[in-house]
């Protein structure tokens, strides 16, 4: 019985492994992938284990990598691309926006690109400017990619697997704040049947108000119910997983019973995820909403100097209050 | 050396007689100075160009003082990474010739565009040097004028500044200001890597279109992040200039008198309206990629010690002392005056104090936003619900 204790860094490297090892046709191609394995080692042996055909040091071209990786997808390969950093992506937007997101629509569904694109994001790690942003909306916004986060090793381990299995073009956002955090992950459980890739899941149960997160914000939004328990409130914490599409069944069962929801993340607020859950909140369960949904996000600006990103950065107290304002509405 | 524009051609006496004249060597590197601290005294490169420097003995001894104490702050820099004083630091170890010989080669007028590296050109442009720090401890964003000092601010996004530097060069020629030798000129630095960005390429197409007053200036220190050159290559990087159209040239980087010879070159031929060309400084990064960088995951001692008897600095100081341009005297009291500053960037750095959180909303927009008043509020009022308490 395999379940070990690893962090979530860990988890998506064997996950890596395992995809590699299941199917030939399964390559990495990344910048600093092979031989250092990837800035964050998330890719760390799998070249020394696979060769470097399999995972592929490129040169240093983000668009060239996603626009080579659409090449080798229609000649029947499964590439996941590694983009270094969020801020990194962009040069890369074209390829992904222009042609891996409509190549399925446009050939009819003659071709498909089953392209995972992982992406660590999102800040609280001290970093210098580009690498803590939180580009979702914009992937999200996008007709023909999915956008999915994992918030633990488990998912971690079972998420990139399904991912690298799925045919849909994949951004895969990965929360590097959280990348060394441990926990159980049952390494034999058959991919088939794992929780699915597409859905959202209660991580903890309340009573109170509801809170949705992903990615790194989950852990923040846990760590906010323990303390709100200590005063008598019981939020329940859900982990969205899959931001494209939406999975809202759970959250909409939970709104009805709460009467209250708070959405956290770390990107900025304005005409993002966080607008579109209230929306879709607030008609699906309006006669059951005791206050309008809220917010807590970054703020509208760029992503701040290191020195400051604690208090760009949604954290407990500021969850905390959020929950305070819902009941004071 | 002083501030200015130093390197002139005939100014002062000349530092005594040249060892050599060297056509011989390998002609696809210009070199005028070797790692023995030969003096060579002319070179003629693959372009058909002759090159060479004639700079006083002050000058020299100028130079020798740019490279120790641009090293010194550096390594000062690194230690203070390493205290937990800043969050990350790109270190220019080895480097300090190609940053030094390009940096001073530029005129007044010359506009520089840098990566995130280029302490040592910064250096030379007269910015504190606690300028990039600000950056790398996380309390700013770079906090120098760029035009006031002709220098913009550093680019993390791999190759992106070599476009804006196009851009600006081509402003030049409109505002026609090149063809006369007080004609402006642009420099871009960037990286081997950068080279395989679609940004650096386009910015070769335009350059070359439109004749745009530059160079490109690429420091080839054979590493971008783990991947060696191989990576990101198959001909040698200057030769890449050719398909674009303009001339490029492949210099000794850790020989501070060719990287001046050939920049100056480039740049003057530039600024009298002969378009860009691309300069690849030779070098290597002695040090890791960065402070978070492990290199011994990548690469051989072997090869860093081969690098080792390569080095910008030992070679000047031989020179100086073989044609006895400076005595034991000089050399202990360049080194003082580097313990002095850096001891001083030191206290410095340390008093940097955090930002005030609410200054993140500064600076959005020139006309700022209602969206950002109502939050800047916000946050103001959430902040102060913690005042007085324990938090
Ligand atoms: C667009 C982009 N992609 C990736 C990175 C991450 N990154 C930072 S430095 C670097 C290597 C740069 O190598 P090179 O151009 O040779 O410059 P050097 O660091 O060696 O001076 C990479 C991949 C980045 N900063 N920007
Ligand atoms: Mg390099």
């Amino acid at each position: 019985m395999a379940t070990e204790t690893l962090t979530l860094g860990k988890a998506l490297n064997t996950g890596l492994r395992r995809a590699l090892e299941n199917d030939p046709k399964v390559i990495i191609m990344g910048e600093d992938v092979g031989k250092l394995g990837g800035v964050f080692r998330i890719t760390d042996g799998l070249q020394k284990d696979f060769g470097d055909q399999r995972v592929i040091d490129t040169p240093l071209a983000e668009s060239g990598i996603i626009g080579t990786a659409v090449g080798l997808a229609i000649r029947g390969y499964r590439p996941i691309c590694e983009i270094q950093f969020d801020g990194f992506v962009y040069p890369a937007y074209d390829q992904i926006v222009s042609q891996v997101a409509k190549m399925h629509y446009r050939s009819r569904g003659k071709l498909s690109i089953p392209m995972v694109i992982r992406i660590p994001f999102g800040g609280g790690i001290g970093a210098v400017e580009h690498h803590s942003e939180s580009p979702e909306a914009y992937f999200a916004h996008t007709a023909g990619l999915k956008v999915v986060s994992c918030a633990n090793p488990q998912d971690a381990y079972v998420m990139i697997q399904q991912a690298i299995a799925s045919d849909d073009p994949i951004v895969f956002l990965e929360p590097k704040r959280r990348y060394w955090e441990k926990g159980p992950v049952d390494l034999d459980a058959p991919l088939a049947d794992a929780y699915p890739l597409h859905s959202a899941r209660v991580v903890r149960p309340g009573t109170d108000v509801t809170l949705l997160a992903y990615g790194p914000m989950v852990r923040t939004c846990l760590d906010a119910a323990t303390a709100a328990a200590e005063d008598g409130r019981e939020l329940e914490v859900i982990d969205l997983r899959t931001l494209s599409p939406l999975d809202l069944s759970a959250a909409y069962e939970s709104v009805k019973r709460t009467g209250r929801a708070v959405v956290v993340h770390e990107a900025p607020s304005n005409i993002g995820i966080g607008a579109e859950l209230a929306a879709r909140i607030t008609e699906e369960c309006f006669y059951s909403l005791e206050s309008p949904v809220l917010r807590v996000t970054g703020f509208d600006t760029p992503y701040p100097a290191a020195r400051v990103e604690e208090e760009y950065l949604p954290d407990l107290d500021r969850v905390l209050d959020a929950v305070d304002r819902s009941f004071g509405w | 050396m002083a501030k200015g524009d130093p390197g002139g051609t005939t100014r002062g006496r000349r530092a005594a007689p040249r060892s050599r004249k060297s056509a011989t060597g390998n002609p696809e590197l210009v070199q005028l100075l070797t790692p023995e601290g030969e003096r060579i005294d002319s070179v003629t490169g693959p372009d058909g160009i002759e090159y060479r420097v004639d700079f006083t003995d002050e000058e020299y001894r100028g130079l020798y003082r740019d490279l120790v104490l641009v090293r010194k702050l550096d390594a000062e820099a690194t230690a203070l990474q390493r205290q937990g004083e800043l969050g990350i630091w790109a270190s220019l170890l080895g480097q300090e010739a190609a940053q030094v010989g390009s940096g001073r080669a530029l005129r007044t007028q010359d506009m520089a565009f840098p990566t995130y590296r280029e302490h040592g050109v910064l250096y030379c442009r007269g910015i504190d040097p606690i300028m990039p720090l600000g950056l790398f401890r996380g309390v700013d964003q770079g906090g120098w004028d760029p035009n006031e000092f002709k220098f913009n601010m550093y680019t993390i996004v791999i190759g992106a500044q070599t476009l804006h530097a196009t851009g600006y060069a081509m402003g030049i020629n409109m505002d026609g200001k090149t063809g006369t030798d007080d004609g402006e000129a642009v420099i871009a630095y960037f990286g081997d890597g950068a080279t395989s960005q679609g940004d650096v390429n386009e910015a070769f197409v335009w350059a070359g279109v439109f004749n745009a007053p530059m160079v490109f200036f690429c420091q080839n220190n054979q590493y971008a992040i783990s991947e060696p050159l191989e990576r990101q290559t198959r001909i040698p990087l200057y030769q890449r200039a050719a398909g674009f159209g303009f001339p490029g040239i492949r210099v000794d980087g850790n020989d501070v008198l060719a990287t001046y010879a050939v920049t100056r070159t480039a740049l003057d031929n530039a600024r009298h309206g002969q378009g860009p060309s691309l300069i690849e400084a030779y070098t290597y990064r002695m040090g890791a990629h960065t402070t978070s960088d492990d290199p011994t995951r990548y690469r051989i001692a072997s090869e860093v010690e081969a690098w080792q008897a390569k080095d910008p600095i030992s070679r000047v100081k031989a020179f100086l002392e073989k044609q006895q341009i400076a005595d034991a005297a000089f050399f202990a009291e360049v080194d003082e005056q580097a313990r002095r500053e850096s001891v001083h960037l030191r206290e410095r750095v340390l008093a940097m104090p955090n930002p005030e959180p609410v200054t993140m909303f500064d600076h959005v927009y020139p006309n700022g936003s209602p969206l950002l008043d109502e939050q800047r509020a916000q946050f103001s009022k959430y902040m102060e619900s913690f005042e007085g308490s324990a938090h």
